[in-house]
């Protein structure tokens, strides 16, 4: 038998769990995983540099394109910290519907997500179905904003787009009828047996590690973390507004499903509160192209967990730096605690619990390996050698795969 | 008691119910009216500021001066992210974003538009 053999598995770069590229090389022991290494990189953009070059308002549109799912929450971050650094007070008004926008999104966000986990475990009627109740909310983003993905609703001191009466009660009307979808995917997450068997127990993340690991988002909240910057930090109009943070102790796949489930439930109080509470008035304010010197933090609940953004101000009209922090980011390290000692079969499902986006994750890998010689012009060879040694060190060797490839021609 | 077969019920139900698809290219689609597409340029409302042309994240317009108050816009649809801040950009209101998304085009050179003082859309002359 081989069961003294370890195997390393290569999963991805070609969609591990998702449809977007990431390394994984897993050690297994039979089917048992042993350890994961995960390889970020494979879909780095270069967005952080490319905002030095661009103006304030183009980065906007840049910063947008971070991530499909959460782009209001990429964008409204950013814009914080840029009103922060100017010091400029937004209406009201604009702060309420940014909040409108940023609930829609979540409601979209998480019937996607519940829509793909659904997928990862083999219930795909559950994908159909949740995917179909999802195009009432994107039909009303692309309604209130004019676009169904990258809204573009934010800008430096307000939003662009108010919303009408008419528009809220179409809003108040597709809340309704998703509230008593989503009460049917509450009980069918906690009554279905394929979802309770099949999730319990994969993935697990005790309270403590996930302190340890600085878990973020529903992946936290699952665990008993109970942690929301909606609430310990409100931003936008979250102060003023009345919501539960919705926390679990299963500490699994299931809990991340459950809290996510629940926490739709949620988002609608907040959307009828918005809209009931929405105060009259202007929804910008003008802002000097020029941004005062300066920079700051700004944190933002993201629909997987906090995203923090960074912004440094020269006084010129481009920033001078930029740096985002993806909730992916953060909750990268969890997934590796949760894979050790679990089966291949629940890697799928476990990396699509945290709702992964590893475009947002991705950073640049730079390798530096005489710190005296600040260039170096490497020579195909010595490449050639460098990735051998490489992959020796890792455990696989290809020196003589050419010969063995020979030799099994020849028979 | 828990059992398999939750959702059944809803699908047997979804059997006699009208397909929650559409039959796109067969049925029109209709966008909201304030849907960012397709953009459009007044000639005659511009005053050749570039202020779009500055703001534009992609660089997709470009404005020219054909003549004495007279301006063209080269809008490359290719490029165009259908953001919409030019529209925000402009203060004589000169762009506009219409409610118009079939853009698909085999020729990549279909999709550079010029609208000129005919306020009629032309194909860019190749350069």
């Amino acid at each position: 038998m081989h069961d003294s053999h370890k195997f390393n598995i290569p999963m991805g770069p070609q969609h591990p769990a998702l449809k977007e590229p990431e390394g994984f090389s897993v050690a297994l022991k039979g089917e048992k995983i042993l350890g994961v290494e995960i390889r970020l990189g494979y879909n780095h953009r270069g967005i952080e540099k490319a905002c030095e070059q661009n103006t304030y308002t183009q980065d906007l549109y840049l910063i947008e394109r971070v991530c499909g799912i959460c782009s209001h929450t990429h964008a409204t971050c950013f814009v914080q910290a840029i009103e922060e650094i100017a010091g400029i007070q937004v209406p009201k008004r604009a702060l309420y519907i940014r909040t409108l926008i940023a609930e829609l999104e979540r409601v979209h966000s998480h019937l996607l997500w519940l829509g793909v986990a659904g997928h990862e475990i083999g219930f795909d009627t559950l994908l159909m179905y949740s995917w179909r109740d999802r195009e009432i909310v994107m039909d009303i983003l692309a309604m209130l904003t004019g676009n169904r993905v990258n809204y573009g609703m934010n800008t430096i001191g307000g939003v662009r787009r108010d919303i009408t009466p008419e528009q809220a009660n179409d809003v108040l009307k597709a809340v309704s009828q998703l509230e008593e979808r989503t009460k049917y995917y509450i009980d069918v997450a906690t009554k279905e047996t394929t979802i309770i068997k099949r999730l319990s127990g994969v993935g697990v993340v005790s309270y403590d590690d996930a302190v340890r690991l600085e878990a973020v988002g529903p992946t936290g909240r699952a665990s008993g973390l109970d942690r929301d910057v909606r609430r310990d930090d409100p931003y936008a109009a979250y102060g003023e507004l009345d919501f539960k943070v919705i926390t679990d102790n299963h500490c699994d796949v299931f809990g991340r499903t459950i809290v996510r489930v629940k926490e739709l439930m949620e988002s609608y109080k907040i959307i009828r509160q918005t809209i009931a509470n929405m105060p009259q008035g202007p929804i910008v304010v003008k802002v000097a192209r020029k941004i005062p010197a300066g920079e700051a933090i700004s944190r933002y609940e993201a629909p997987r967990g906090e995203d923090v953004h960074y912004v440094k101000a020269n006084g010129s009209e481009m920033p001078e730096r930029v740096k985002i922090r993806a909730p992916t980011l953060a909750n990268i390290q969890v997934v590796k605690h949760m894979l050790k000692d679990r089966y291949l079969a629940d890697m799928p499902i476990v990396i699509a619990a945290i709702d992964p986006c590893f475009s947002c994750t991705d950073r640049m890998v730079s390798i530096e390996y005489d710190s005296n010689k600040k260039n170096e012009t490497i020579s195909w060879a010595t490449l050639h050698d460098y990735s051998i040694r490489w992959h020796r060190e890792r455990g696989t060797d290809f020196t003589d795969l050419n010969k063995r490839f020979k030799a099994g021609l020849k028979v | 008691m828990i059992r398999p077969g939750k959702m059944m019920q809803e699908v047997l139900r979804s059997i006699f119910k009208k397909p929650a698809t559409s039959k796109y290219p067969a049925e029109k689609l209709e966008m909201a009216d304030n849907y960012r597409g397709k953009l459009k340029f007044f000639p005659e409302k511009c005053v050749g500021c570039k202020m779009c042309m500055k703001d534009c994240p992609t660089g997709a317009i470009v404005i020219v001066k054909t003549g004495e108050k007279q301006f063209q816009a080269q809008i490359d649809n290719s490029k165009c992210i259908f953001c919409g801040q030019c529209v925000d950009s402009c203060f004589k209101k000169a762009l506009l974003c219409t409610s118009d998304v079939e853009l698909a085009q085999l020729d990549r050179e279909k999709l550079k538009v010029v609208f000129q003082d005919e306020s009629r859309p032309k194909d860019c002359p190749k350069q």
